[in-house]
Parts: structure tokens; C-alpha cells; sequence
């Protein structure tokens, strides 16, 4: 656990100087937006057990209320961030309501297809732009006080609420509340045994996880100043499960790691190989189911606990995450 | 009685046939899926991908070598058959003894790999392949014109989703998968080459995949991403009719699309979306599927 917290604290203290490496604040600012998501996200798959594949829906609506808020009725960016993570609680708690019905691979595909739902609704809305979505989204400010203009101010202030969201999900994660999930996960038949409302159970862990994402949707607005449907796309989705997946699932580094890894590669890669990047990270998720199905952070958590003999802690990582 | 509701029947009537021709594109994909899940347990995403390839083997086939339509029927599904034997046995055999949504992931790349490669070779613009001259023209049935090409789509699926019905439930092939599907450990033990007869149906399933896409060349646009946006819209029909049955996903699948057409003709804005929000009310009300047996 010492070495854990020397981990985290380093990682802070880079997180804070990166500015001063020359690392483009931009480009930290998306990797902790989608890091962001990538463990709202891993709240649900790696600690609830269940698999969204639709989970674009409440980054992009999020994205796209925020957008619309600010541009169109000129809202602050405080009010808007809120009225943004409000709309995806709201979906996450519709979506969740009919998908929890159904579990394992019918989740996925309700998920998914719900989620395409709300992609036509944002294709279509005479609100979102269409195709070309909302541009020149203004960052306003804190309270009237801070200007948001400089991107290095930008970047502590989405650096402080992402941190404020990593606790807050270990939190989530190490309270009895997050002990049921777990026995959910584990084995639901004997969690119902035990007289636990699973239904309600997995609906907060649902909306939660949603909750969270529209938050990291709503800051990715504000930062890049635009939203397009690229953002609600299935695409988006299916990166935030690699992100998961890559980096670990079920540990609370591994979606950080993850995030960082797929950024990293689009942002350097597509200058490179271009559209290849499409059939790259495909490869990467067949690779990854095949070869590290526990990530990267949990194939080193295991190489670390089997070389210091550590049995339970291996035992522990034995299992894969998913349900 | 020339207008219901004030909108015209042949109207009406042409949007039932555009309906039932996507309703038996649902039908041909989803009884490929759930033939595909009932025996490995997997979820096959990549089914879309496959559609896709067939759409496309037909059109580079005619393009680059001259194959018309009617050997393409027989060739595409081949060709795409075989890859789909060689992604079973390189990739998908290594998931079946761990959890479902492994082989939804791992299926996921494939379709990501399909799709992109596809794109970066042919471009992401349309392409469009000539309706078969035998196929040309349009029926006059007094009520309706009828477009002669439609009407075969119609015809040829229900027909294959029938034989496929056959050789599953009717056929000595048919029950040994059956038996695979109940337990495969026992059939093997009988001395049946259980490894060879789940990658034959593998891609048995995407070559009914592919079958579909060459079908539906000629009446659609051929973009790389053909399968991806139906392959959502198939799971939704799977969601809701159940995986369990052949009949279930048949039936499911032409109703949908009858469903679809009719509202094109009344709500076009709510097309794209009614099979979305059929599947919420169906999970709302009956949240096993209408066939299901969960």
C-alpha cells in the first residue's frame, strides 16, 4: 500500500508540472477528460460487473446540453457543466431503468442499441447542429471570477475535478455500497439470498457511472469548445471499453493508463498511418481480449504479487473482472 | 379506397415492400446470430462486418474479374465463409471458455478491423452495383408497382431462412448441431469432430451474413459501413425476439421491418429510431422477449 501511495503521489506531481515539461496543456486536458470517462466507465464494468456498450449516450448528451446551454442561451459555465451532468443522470436513469431488465451480453445489446436511440436524437434535434454539431462553445468562467480562457488555467481546473472524481470513485468502491456491488458481481443468485434489492443496487451503480461520464463529456465541451456526433457515435463506446480494457478493469489506475495509451496513439498515430488508426485499435482490442484480458495495470499488479509470493493478493487477481 | 388516412395506397403498399425487404435482411442476420450463439456462446459483432464483405466481394468480383450477380449468390458467401472459418480458428476458439462478453469484444475488433481496412481501400463514398438484367423492370399489379428485384429479395431470404430452418431441424447435419448446442462435451465424446462442426458453423453463419450483403447490393448503397449501422438495428431485433428460436428471429425480423416501412409512410423522422423504442417497451413490459426463454 506504501508503494501505491508513492505511485499516486508521483503521478499528482506530474500531473501538476506537466505544463512546465512543455506538454501541450490541450492535449493533457483531453487524455483527463477521456481518463475521466474511462473510469466512470470501469465504475461500472470492472466494479459492478456489467458491460455498457452505449455509454457514448451520456458523455455526448452531456457534451451536447453543456454545448447548447452555453451557446445558444448563454449560460455560465458553472450552470452549464450542472445542467449538462443533470441531463445524463436523467438518461442514465431511463436507459439504466429498461437495460438493468436484461444482464451479460443482452446488457451490452440494449445498452448499445439505446444508445444508438439517442445518436439519432442528436442527428436530428433541431438543437444539435446536425451533422456539423456545436461550435465555438466559449469557456467562460468560474463564478464571474476566473477566466477559463488560458489554457493553463483550463487545465488545472479539469486536472482538480478529475482528481475530486478518482477519489470519489475509490470512495464509491470501498463503501458497503460499493462491498454489494462487488457480492453482485461475484455471484448475483447468492447477493439476492442475502436480501439485497439488486435492481436498485445496479440502477445507482448505472446512473452513477452515467452521471460521471456526462461530467467528463461536459468538461471535453468547454475544453475543446466544440461538439460533434462523433461523441455520441457507437465508435465512442467502443473506445471508452478499450480504454477499460487495456489499461485494467476493475483497478482504479488501469482506465487513467488506458486513456492515456489510446490518446496518445490517436493524437500521433493518425498523422502517421491516418485511417489505419481505426483498424490499429481494433487490433488492439483483439490482442487485448486474447493475450492481457486483466490490462496493463492488472497483469503488473499480478506479476508483482506472484514474484513477492504474495498468494492472496494473487488469488485476488486471479479472476478477470468481467461478470 | 385509393387513400387510408389520406395517404396513398400505393404509397402505403410500396413502403410495406421496402419494409419487408429490410425485414428480411433483419431476419437473414439475426438467424445467423443466433445460430452462432446458440452453438459457441458468442455474440458475433462482427456480423455486420461480414454483411459488408459480401456486399463487397460481389462488387469487386463483377468489377475486377467479370463475375456476374448470379455466381457472386454462390462465390461471395463462399469466399466470405472460409475467412470466417480462419477468424474461428485463429482468434474466436481461444474464447469460448471464458465469459460471453470476451467474444463480443474480441468480435468487435474484428468488425473495427473489417471496417477501417475497407475503408482505407475503397473510400468511405457510396458505390453502387447494378440490379441483375434478369432482375430489371418493374411488375404492374394494378394496385402497386411492383419492382421486380424487390420482390425476389422477399422471395430468395424467406426461402433461405426456410432451408436453414430445414437443415437445423430437419436434417441428420441439423440434429448433431443440435446436440453440439445441448452438450458438446458428450457429443464429442461419441466421436463427433466437435471442433471441425462449431468453425463449419461459424462461417455457415457469416456466410448467410454474406448472402445477405450480396442480396442487398443492388438495392442499397455499398459504403464500408453498411453492416455496422444494421448490425445495431439486428440486435435490437435479436434483443427483442429472443435468441432462442429460429422462427422467433424470423419473425421478428420481417415484422420489424413491416414495422419500419410503415413509419416511413406516417412519422419519417421516427424511422431510423421505432425499432429502438419497440425494443424499451419490450423490455418495459416483457423483459425476457417476446420468444425469449431467460
Amino acid at each position: 500500500m506504501r508503494a501505491a501511495r508513492l505511485f499516486y503521489a508521483l503521478a499528482c506531481l506530474f500531473a501538476l508540472c506537466a505544463p512546465l515539461f512543455g506538454i501541450y496543456p490541450m492535449f493533457m486536458m483531453k487524455l483527463l477528460c477521456f481518463a475521466m470517462f474511462a473510469c466512470a466507465f470501469n465504475l461500472l464494468l470492472g466494479f459492478s460487473g456489467m458491460l455498457s456498450f452505449g455509454h457514448a449516450a451520456f458523455f455526448g448528451s452531456a457534451a451536447y446540453a453543456t454545448a447548447w446551454l452555453a451557446t445558444a442561451h448563454g449560460w455560465g459555465t458553472v450552470p452549464a457543466i450542472l445542467a449538462g451532468v443533470a441531463v445524463s443522470a436523467a438518461l442514465g436513469w431511463v436507459i439504466g431503468v429498461i437495460a438493468i431488465r436484461r444482464r451479460g451480453i443482452y446488457f451490452a445489446m440494449v445498452t448499445l442499441a439505446l444508445s444508438q436511440l439517442v445518436y439519432f436524437i442528436c442527428l436530428e434535434a433541431p438543437f444539435t447542429g446536425g451533422e456539423n454539431g456545436l461550435q465555438d462553445v466559449p469557456r467562460g468562467s468560474l463564478f464571474g471570477a476566473l477566466s477559463l480562457k488560458s489554457d493553463v488555467v483550463m487545465y488545472y481546473v479539469v486536472l482538480a475535478l478529475f482528481i475530486a472524481v478518482f477519489v470519489l470513485i475509490r470512495r464509491i468502491v470501498h463503501s458497503p455500497f460499493g462491498q454489494v456491488l462487488k457480492a453482485i458481481r461475484e455471484n448475483e443468485p447468492r447477493a439476492i439470498s442475502l436480501g439485497y434489492d439488486i435492481n436498485r443496487y445496479k440502477l445507482l451503480a448505472f446512473v452513477l457511472s452515467s452521471t460521471l461520464s456526462g461530467l467528463a463529456g461536459s468538461l471535453k465541451t468547454l475544453v475543446l469548445g466544440f461538439t460533434t456526433l462523433s461523441d455520441v457515435l457507437q465508435a465512442n463506446s467502443g473506445e471508452v471499453i478499450l480504454m477499460t480494457l487495456l489499461g485494467g478493469s476493475g483497478t482504479f489506475f488501469g482506465p487513467v493508463i488506458g486513456a492515456a495509451l489510446v490518446i496518445t496513439l490517436q493524437e500521433y498515430l493518425s498523422d502517421l498511418v491516418g485511417g489505419w488508426v481505426t483498424v490499429i485499435i481494433g487490433a488492439i482490442f483483439v490482442a487485448c481480449v486474447l493475450t492481457f484480458r486483466r490490462g496493463v495495470v492488472g497483469e503488473l499488479a499480478a506479476a508483482v504479487a506472484s514474484m513477492t509470493g504474495r498468494q492472496k493478493e494473487k488469488n485476488r487477481l486471479e479472476s478477470p473482472n468481467l461478470p | 379506397m385509393t387513400h387510408v388516412l389520406g395517404i396513398p395506397v400505393a404509397v402505403i403498399l410500396g413502403q410495406l415492400v421496402l419494409g419487408l425487404v429490410n425485414g428480411a435482411f433483419y431476419a437473414m442476420l439475426s438467424l445467423g446470430l443466433a445460430v452462432i450463439f446458440g452453438l459457441m456462446g458468442v455474440v458475433n459483432f462482427a456480423h455486420g462486418a461480414f454483411y459488408t464483405l459480401g456486399a463487397f466481394a460481389a462488387l469487386l468480383g463483377l468489377q475486377w474479374f467479370g463475375i456476374n450477380y448470379w455466381a457472386a449468390l454462390v462465390l461471395a458467401p463462399l469466399a466470405v465463409g472460409i475467412l470466417g472459418i480462419g477468424c474461428e480458428r485463429l482468434f474466436l476458439r481461444h474464447v469460448y471458455k471464458l465469459e460471453p462478453l470476451y467474444g463480443l469484444l474480441l468480435t468487435f475488433g474484428l468488425a473495427l478491423v473489417v471496417e477501417g481496412t475497407l475503408r482505407e481501400f475503397f473510400g468511405s463514398s457510396g458505390r453502387s452495383y447494378p440490379v441483375p438484367a434478369a432482375l430489371q423492370g418493374v411488375m404492374n399489379l394494378g394496385f402497386m408497382i411492383l419492382p421486380i428485384y424487390r420482390a425476389w429479395v422477399i422471395l430468395a431470404s424467406l426461402f433461405i431462412c426456410a432451408g436453414t430452418w430445414y437443415l437445423i431441424e430437419r436434417t441428420r447435419l441439423g440434429a448433431t448441431l443440435r446436440a453440439a448446442t445441448e452438450n458438446a462435451p458428450l457429443l464429442q465424446a461419441f466421436g463427433v469432430n466437435v471442433p471441425l462442426l462449431v468453425a463449419m458453423t461459424y462461417g455457415g453463419g457469416v456466410a448467410l451474413a454474406a448472402l445477405a450483403g450480396v442480396l442487398a447490393a443492388p438495392v442499397i448503397v455499398v459504403t464500408p459501413y453498411m453492416g455496422n449501422s444494421l448490425v445495431t438495428v439486428v440486435f435490437a431485433v435479436v434483443v427483442i425476439g429472443g435468441m432462442g428460436s429460429i422462427f422467433g428471429s424470423v419473425v421478428s425480423g420481417l415484422t420489424l421491418g413491416i414495422i419500419e416501412g410503415f413509419t416511413k409512410v406516417i412519422y419519417p423522422e421516427a424511422s431510423n429510431i421505432v425499432v429502438f423504442v419497440i425494443m424499451a417497451l419490450v423490455l418495459i413490459l416483457r423483459p425476457a422477449g417476446l420468444f425469449g426463454k431467460e
